[in-house]
C-alpha cells in the first residue's frame, strides 16, 4: 500500500489525500472499549463498558465518564490517558470562558474548543494526534445536545451514536430503537440494552458506567446501586 | 489637569419602566480650548446595547473598536447577540487587562437583557463594575450629575417622562461643568423603537 511510505510525518498527506496518522488514531478508537450516548427528549445518556484487566484492579478508583463543567460530561473510546489530557484542557478553557463572560460555556462552544485543540495536534510539529473519541453530552439553554469529536478534530452533533469495539451493532441496534420523543428513563434503558448486545460476558453495575444530565442540568454519574436498579428494570 | 479632565465629557444612563435612556454631552475639548461640538461618546453594540465611553477620547474610540470586534466574533461564533451582563463582564475583563497601564475611559453600559429588562452598569478605569437599579454617571461633570440625578430620578418612568428626566439632568450638570456641554445627545430604547435627539444647551 503506497500510503504506508507516509505514515512516518503525522503533518504529510498521503497521495491519497489522508493523514495516514490520523486513519491510525481511528483505529486505536475502534480497538477501544465500546461506548455509547443517546439524546432523549428531556436529557441525555453516556454510557460505556468498563472492563478492567484484572479483577484485582479496584474499579470504583477507575472514573471513564467525567464532568467538563457542572452541566456537561464526556465519555470516550480509546487511550485513557489521552483522554484525561483532553478532559483538563476542556476543564480549563470552560472556566476561562466563565471568567471572561461570567455566563457557563455554551455545549457548542466547549465542543469547537475541544476539537480545535484535537486539530492543533495533527498540524504541529513533534506531536502525535489523540488516539480519543470523545461524546459530549450537556445541557444548556438550547437543550439537550450530544457531540461526537474525532481524533482530526471533526464534530458532529447525534441524536444517539456509539463508537469502540462494537461500532456498527451497536449503531445498527440504536437506528431500530432510537425515536424523536424518547424520555430519558427509556433512553437510559436503551442504552443498557445496547451496552449488553456486545458485551462478552455478564453485564453488571460495576463493568458499566452510565452518566445522565436532566433538565435540572446537572451532570452526574449513576453510582453502582442505580445502575443496578436500572439493570433490574431491564431484566 | 488629571488626564480624565483632558477631553472634558459627561454620560447618563437612567432606568425607566420596560425601557432605558443613555445620554452624553458633545463637546471635544484640548483642555481649555474647544475643539469640537459634535463627538459622538454613546456607541451602538448592538440593538439593545449602548456603551458610552467618558474620559479621554483617544482611549474612547479604541476601546469601544475593540469591544466591536470582540461583539462580532462573538455574534459570528455563538449566533446570538451578547447580553448586557456578559458585556459587562468583557468590558470589565478587557479594562482589567491594562491594569498597569490602563485606559483611561469611564464606560456606562445600558441595555435590554433577557425578557427586555433594563440593565444598566459603570465601572472605573481598571473594570470595578457598579450596577445601579436607577442610574449611573461618569464623566468630568460626575458630581453634578449625580445630584441632579438623586434629585429628578423617580422609578417606573415612561420613554417620554424618562427623556425630559435625563435631557434636564445632564443640561443641569454640564452647565455647572466648563469642561462638558455644547448640547446634548439623548437615546431612549424601548423593546420595539430607539429615539435619538440631539438637545440644545448653553453653547459654552
Amino acid at each position: 500500500m503506497g500510503d504506508s511510505q507516509y505514515s512516518f510525518s503525522l503533518t504529510t498527506f498521503s497521495p491519497s489525500g489522508k493523514l495516514v496518522q490520523i486513519e491510525h488514531a481511528l483505529t486505536a478508537v475502534g480497538s477501544g472499549q465500546t461506548s455509547l450516548g443517546i439524546k432523549a427528549a428531556n436529557g441525555v445518556v453516556i454510557a460505556t463498558e468498563k472492563k478492567l484487566p484484572s479483577i484485582l484492579v479496584d474499579e470504583t478508583s477507575v472514573q471513564k465518564i467525567q464532568s467538563l463543567t457542572p452541566n456537561i460530561g464526556v465519555v470516550y473510546s480509546g487511550m485513557g490517558p489521552d483522554f484525561r489530557v483532553l478532559v483538563r484542557k476542556s476543564r480549563k478553557q470552560a472556566q476561562q470562558y466563565y471568567r471572561l463572560y461570567k455566563e457557563t460555556i455554551p455545549v457548542t462552544q466547549l465542543v469547537r474548543e475541544t476539537a480545535a485543540v484535537m486539530q492543533e495536534f495533527t498540524q504541529s510539529g513533534g506531536v502525535r494526534p489523540f488516539g480519543v473519541s470523545l461524546l459530549i453530552a450537556g445541557y444548556d439553554d438550547n437543550g439537550p445536545q450530544l457531540y461526537q469529536v474525532d481524533p482530526s478534530g471533526s464534530y458532529f452533533s447525534w441524536k444517539a451514536s456509539a463508537m469502540g469495539k462494537n461500532v456498527s451493532n451497536a449503531k445498527t441496534f440504536l437506528e431500530k430503537r432510537y425515536t424523536e420523543d424518547m424520555e430519558l428513563d427509556d433512553a437510559i434503558h436503551t442504552a443498557i440494552l445496547t451496552l449488553k448486545e456486545g458485551y462478552e460476558g455478564q453485564i453488571s453495575a460495576n463493568n458499566i458506567e452510565i452518566g445522565i444530565i436532566r433538565a435540572d442540568r446537572e451532570f452526574k454519574v449513576l453510582s453502582p446501586a442505580e445502575i443496578k436498579d436500572f439493570l433490574e428494570e431491564v431484566e | 489637569m488629571s488626564i480624565f479632565e483632558y477631553n472634558g465629557s459627561a454620560v447618563v444612563a437612567m432606568v425607566g419602566k420596560n425601557c432605558f435612556a443613555i445620554a452624553s454631552d458633545r463637546r471635544l475639548g484640548v483642555q481649555l480650548q474647544t475643539i469640537g461640538t459634535d463627538f459622538q461618546r454613546v456607541f451602538k453594540i448592538h440593538d439593545k446595547l449602548y456603551i458610552g465611553l467618558s474620559g479621554l477620547a483617544t482611549d474612547a474610540q479604541t476601546l469601544y473598536q475593540r469591544l466591536v470586534f470582540r461583539h462580532k466574533l462573538y455574534q459570528l461564533r455563538e449566533e446570538r447577540d451578547m447580553k448586557p451582563e456578559t458585556f459587562a463582564s468583557l468590558v470589565s475583563a478587557l479594562l482589567y487587562e491594562k491594569r498597569f497601564g490602563p485606559y483611561f475611559c469611564q464606560p456606562v453600559i445600558a441595555g435590554l437583557g433577557e425578557n427586555d429588562e433594563p440593565f444598566i452598569c459603570t465601572m472605573d478605569c481598571i473594570g470595578a463594575k457598579e450596577l445601579a437599579k436607577d442610574f449611573v454617571v461618569s464623566g468630568t461633570a460626575s458630581e453634578s450629575l449625580y445630584g441632579a440625578c438623586e434629585s429628578m430620578y423617580k422609578p417606573d418612568m415612561g420613554p417620554e417622562e424618562l427623556f425630559e428626566t435625563i435631557s434636564q439632568a445632564l443640561r443641569a450638570s454640564v452647565d455647572r461643568d466648563c469642561l462638558s456641554g455644547w448640547g446634548g445627545y439623548v437615546l431612549v430604547v424601548t423593546p420595539t423603537e430607539v429615539r435619538e435627539s440631539v438637545i440644545k444647551g448653553r453653547m459654552d
